[in-house]
């Protein structure tokens, strides 16, 4: 059975195999032969990255028109793309992750315009080692829009971000970006639960990177963070809209996968004097939203894999994503993109591969659900 | 009593004793410490040349002379050698009455073995007894069961978090997509999975899993790491209600 109904990827490898073979031992015409069959064959199974922003590319030039008629006076409407949760293996055991994230750089240099900035929602390696980050680092590299980076759990718990600071930085920073404050946190924080285990540094990433083991600690932002974030928004008017991006969603969905940050509540209220807040997070893998107050959250797709969504907690103004399809590695993955709007809310762009692009416009969480309220999924979990 | 299921039943296990010399055929199972092996009544050897067959109470025993290992018997010959064994085990348990676990008066047997030796008292509650085939059970007996199981489940947890026990090539295991066995939903099986063109069984997708997402070789279906893969699937959806069918 399985032999006749393969994946998508099954079958792209075995035709790969097959013209490599061939390409062993051929002469001059049998090469162009064989390089116009695998391009026809690579063509025909849909294989090819760009085309799919065509349809957002649609779908934006209808939101630009609504964007345009909510020019009240304040910040000026701005947008930016995301990639999230590349998951990235060394190129020699997996090369599936690699092509989803080089898939997903190729769609947002593909954007025209091109977003004012792209931001990289952290996890983009898998187990935190030099070679995962460097290559992620490197493929980010090709990206034609400046990059922020942010840290996420898998990049950190190898050497406890030795490696990706000294890539990328400090993991907890703030710039002004047309009348936004913008503020990266690193929110993967865990108490330690490896020395009097002893654990190794390597055992200590595999008990994180496994998202349902119940041996580490729960992610926080920390007191010493919240200070730092205290003090950086003392300074910012309660007007200007806050744009927070942070690894985990600052709010406790479902505490066994650490879909949670330990200290979100003491977060939220720090944040909750100013009028217009937005958090974007990745972690989730899952078209994911809520509104808590005044703080909208939404969440990030990754290129890697879709999470189920959680058996209890989920937001309820969360509009489920479709399930997935095991037999398409890019069903349920994606990437997207952010509109800040001249009112300092956000609108997003939910950019699922193979399917139809989703847009979750800022009106429908802050009137909670009454308007704009994006489609429903045809098939929900189980 | 339902004496014809009860005669059918001991006659298939005659069958099956006079085909393998146990309860089931033996299987290839490769040696790994949580593999659970299917335990065996040894048969004593044969005297007169014929087949020796045995109630499944593990003690009871006949020779049929003249049948060879692997002959069929006809249903009539069939029906009188578990007559003989059913006749020899009523010789040795005299009063006490063959009950089977679905028998609807559990006391029977208990009544029966007390007025054996002395006169019932009617007002002490009858014990829960099936007979000496299926023995009463103690709490320890259930301790000891469910350590058994869960060690199963917990070895199917391990392959289920393991891309290398999972044979992947790729460093993906299971866990990555379904967490806590997320979005597996076993319950929903057997089901015309529209992917494959046919209905499939939980583990036809486990193996489909393995083959594709995963990157590794199939399980053989009786493979310890196939089987423990579904006991942890199943134990996750406890209390979900069996659903065959379901989209």
């Amino acid at each position: 059975m399985a032999a006749r109904h393969k994946s998508v990827e099954t079958k792209y490898y075995e035709g790969r195999d097959r013209v490599l073979r061939a390409l062993r031992n051929c002469d001059r015409r049998t090469f162009l032969k064989l390089s116009a069959a695998a391009l026809g064959a690579v063509m025909a199974k849909g294989l090819t990255p760009p085309h799919t922003f065509q349809l957002v590319d649609v779908a934006n030039a209808g939101v630009d028109k609504e964007w345009s008629g909510t020019g009240a006076a304040g910040a000026a409407p701005f947008r930016f793309a995301y990639i999230s949760d590349a998951h990235l293996y060394e190129r020699t055991l997996n090369q599936r992750f690699v092509r989803a994230i080089v898939k997903a750089v190729d769609d947002v240099n593909a954007l025209d315009p091109q977003p004012d900035f792209v931001l990289y929602g952290g996890d983009l390696a898998q187990l935190g080692s030099p070679q995962q980050l460097e290559m992620g680092k490197q493929i980010l590299s090709n990206l034609k829009a400046p990059v922020k980076m942010m840290v996420g759990e898998h990049d950190w718990f190898l050497d406890l971000g030795e490696k990706w600071q000294e890539l990328f930085g400090a993991p907890t920073y703030s710039f002004d970006w047309k009348g936004v404050h913008v503020v990266v946190l690193q929110s993967v924080y865990e108490k330690d639960f490896w020395t009097a285990r002893r654990l190794t540094p390597q055992e200590r990433m595999q008990t994180v990177a496994g998202l349902d083991n119940p041996i580490q600690s729960r992610f926080e932002v920390g007191e010493k963070q919240r200070g730092w974030l205290k003090n950086d928004l003392a300074k910012v008017p309660h007007a200007t809209p806050l744009l927070i991006f942070s690894h985990s969603p600052l709010y406790k969905y479902y505490r066994p996968w650490n879909f949670w940050t330990e200290d979100a509540d003491e977060v939220q209220a720090i944040l909750r004097p100013f009028h217009k807040v937005t958090v974007i997070h990745g972690h989730t893998h899952q078209m994911l939203f809520n509104q808590i107050g005044n703080i909208s959250f939404y969440g990030m797709l990754s290129t890697a894999w879709p999470w189920p969504y959680a058996p209890e907690g989920l937001p309820p103004l969360t509009v489920q994503m479709n399930r997935a399809d095991p037999f398409d590695q890019f069903d349920g993955c994606g990437d997207g993109q952010f509109s800040a709007r001249a009112d300092g809310l956000i609108d997003t762009i939910y950019n699922l591969w193979d399917r139809n692009p989703v847009n979750v416009r800022a009106d429908y969480l802050v009137s909670r659900g009454r308007v704009d309220r994006p489609p429903a999924p045809q098939f929900a979990s189980y | 009593m339902p004496k014809s299921r009860i005669l059918l039943i001991a006659a298939a296990a005659c069958i099956a004793g006079a085909a393998g010399a146990r309860y089931f055929p033996s299987r290839t199972v490769a040696p790994v410490a949580y593999a659970q092996s299917i335990p065996a009544h040894t048969l004593p050897s044969p005297t007169s040349g014929g087949v020796v067959i045995e109630l499944c109470d593990g003690v009871t025993h006949t020779e049929v002379k003249g049948l060879k290992p692997g002959e069929p018997m006809s249903r009539e010959e069939a029906l009188a050698v578990t007559g003989r064994l059913m006749a020899e085990w009523r010789r040795k348990h005299p009063g006490v009455p063959w009950q089977m676990a679905e028998n609807d008066q559990p006391s029977a047997m208990a009544a029966a073995s007390g007025a054996a030796k002395s006169a019932a008292s009617p007002a002490s509650p009858p014990k829960l007894q099936q007979g000496d085939t299926y023995a009463s059970f103690h709490e320890r007996d259930y301790k000891i069961w469910k350590a058994q199981t869960d060690a199963f489940v917990a070895y199917g947890d391990q392959v289920f978090h393991s891309a290398k026990l999972l044979g992947s090539t790729i460093g993906v295991s299971c866990d990555m997509c379904h967490p806590n066995a997320a979005n597996t939903h076993p319950e929903t099986y057997p089901k015309y999975q529209e992917q494959l063109q046919r209905v499939a069984l939980l583990r036809d997708m486990i193996d489909w899993c393995i083959e594709n997402p995963v990157r590794g070789a199939t399980l053989q279906p009786n493979d310890p790491r196939m089987r423990a893969l579904e006991a942890y699937i199943l134990a996750q959806r406890r209390g979900v209600p069996l659903d065959y069918g379901k989209h």
